[in-house]
């Protein structure tokens, strides 16, 4: 049980009062995803989440997807095609790739999707425009969408 | 963030009764309200939790419509299988807005009452009518390459930032509130917003407590839906000038027309002088030129956002274009 002030989200309650460190505060305003974390097996901002509106709910952060010697099918492939290069957008990008995958399995259009009602493939055009909510500075991007694709088993 | 008492009401009734109080807000995804208030531009020294309240299903009507809970997350409701078959409008204009994460946590009657972008009311230093009454507008003279060209006024020339508001204008959508007294009302989206003025902080008809609780569509409309959103980024941007387009053809004319706009004013616009022009006429490009000269002719430019005049008009072509072909290919 955590008692804080209200102000606190659940990025700066999970970095400064639980010490998991690996979710990022990157803007802190919603705009770069690097603090994407899944709720209940939903990716969100958790900058933009108030710590106390969640108090019941499951919050998985990078640590809980995998870990060194057992990475999650995205972390690999991260590391795999060099999905990154200062790393710092990159817990970010695995969290909201992961849920990603979960709302194509589940058959969700997007802005890009020709048809609204067909079930969606995982093209390039597919994942850029799904991950538009976790910027890379480094623009690591085509290598993101390399690890993503191979994961979500789409071709280009 | 300035501190602020947080209270979790156990029913809608009670939420309106506590959000009553001065300096209350409501926060259902809090999205857009935790960051204006991390900036200081939002305030409030009591937050009302509503998202645990029994708001957050999609029911049929009887009248053969829908009923969106206030609490239904934008992405649930781009997704959803009756919205996507019969208001594609909608969950095209959903899905063209903000981000994955932000849809997820987004919420039906928080979209509806989203602030503006513009960036002299985030930017505390500056002045503007809208955050503050009566300490000018910033924007008018300054860089306002976002702003509005119709139905702005000389106190604010800021634009409503939704893109799912401009596609239930167009489907004429009404807003289920209830009031701290405990009565209810439905105020069609056409009447819900109020244009600056000289007031631009009043930006609803809502009454201080009134929280909304559901949104309702009418029966599907049929024809053929458009959702054309121009912007700086082809993802996860604001719109520029936004389309909601609804046309239906028979034997060869056009036998319904609903359009509204996005990015152009300070609520989601909609001219029926444009869709009574089109109805009854054979689709032509002829056509749809006087029809965007139409949606323009009122529009004023305020230096940087002037380009959005002619924006506005060749976007509304080409949508109707779009809309009127795919209709007859159909």
């Amino acid at each position: 049980m955590l008692d804080i002030d209200p102000r606190t989200s659940i990025l700066d309650a999970l970095r400064n009062h639980i010490g998991l460190t690996g979710t990022k505060k990157g803007c802190d305003h919603g705009q770069c995803g690097a603090c994407t974390v899944l709720v209940n097996g939903r990716r969100i901002n958790s900058c933009l989440t108030l710590a106390v509106m969640h108090d019941e709910d499951a919050i998985t952060t990078i640590e809980g997807l995998g870990e060194p010697d057992h990475l999650s099918p995205l972390q690999a492939a991260f590391v795999r095609h060099d999905g990154f290069q200062c790393g710092y957008c990159t817990s970010g990008q695995i969290c909201s790739a992961t849920a990603m995958l979960d709302e194509l399995q589940q058959g969700w259009p997007s802005h890009v999707s020709a048809d609204l009602e067909a079930a969606p493939d995982p093209t390039d055009a597919e994942i850029s425009e799904r991950m538009s909510g976790n910027l890379c500075r480094c623009a690591a991007y085509p290598n993101i969408v390399d690890a993503i694709r191979e994961v979500a088993g789409g071709g280009k | 963030m300035r501190p602020f008492d947080y209270r979790r009401p156990a029913s809608a009734a009670e939420a309106a009764a506590d959000g009553a109080e001065t300096g209350t807000a409501f926060i259902a995804g809090g999205t857009n309200l935790l960051d204006l208030m991390k900036l200081e531009v939002m305030a409030p020294a009591r937050l009302v939790d509503i998202s645990r309240l029994d708001m957050g299903e999609i029911e049929q009507t009887e009248d053969g419509g829908l009923r969106i809970g206030a609490l239904v997350p934008n992405s649930d409701l781009a997704a959803d299988p009756r919205i996507r078959r019969d208001y594609a409008v909608l969950s095209r204009a959903l899905l063209a807005g903000a981000s994955g994460q932000l849809r997820n946590k987004a919420t039906t009657g928080g979209n509806l009452l989203q602030r503006t972008r513009c960036y002299y009311f985030y930017d505390t230093a500056m002045p503007c009518n809208k955050r503050q009454p009566g300490s000018g507008c910033a924007a008018i003279g300054g860089f306002n390459r976002i702003h509005a060209v119709l139905g702005a006024s000389d106190h604010c020339i800021a634009t409503h930032p939704s893109d799912m508001a401009v596609a239930m204008r167009a489907l004429d959508a009404r807003i289920e509130t209830l009031a701290p007294d405990g009565s209810s009302r439905e105020i069609p989206i056409a009447d819900f917003y109020r244009l600056p003025g000289q007031t631009p902080h009043l930006e609803t008809m809502l009454t201080p407590g009134e929280l909304i609780r559901a949104v309702r569509l009418p029966p599907p409309r049929g024809g053929r839906h458009v959702y054309r959103k121009v912007r700086d980024r082809a993802s996860y941007a604001f719109a520029l000038v936004s389309v909601a387009a609804m046309i239906r053809i028979e034997d060869g004319v056009i036998a319904d027309a609903a359009l509204a706009f996005g990015g152009l004013a300070p609520l989601p616009w909609r001219d029926t002088r444009i869709e009574a022009m089109l109805i009854g006429e054979a689709p032509a490009r002829e056509l749809f030129a006087l029809a965007s000269e139409l949606l323009v002719d009122a529009a004023q430019g305020r230096g940087s956002n002037d380009f959005k005049i002619p924006l506005a008009r060749r976007t509304l072509a080409a949508v109707l274009g779009e809309a009127c072909e795919l209709e007859i290919a159909a």
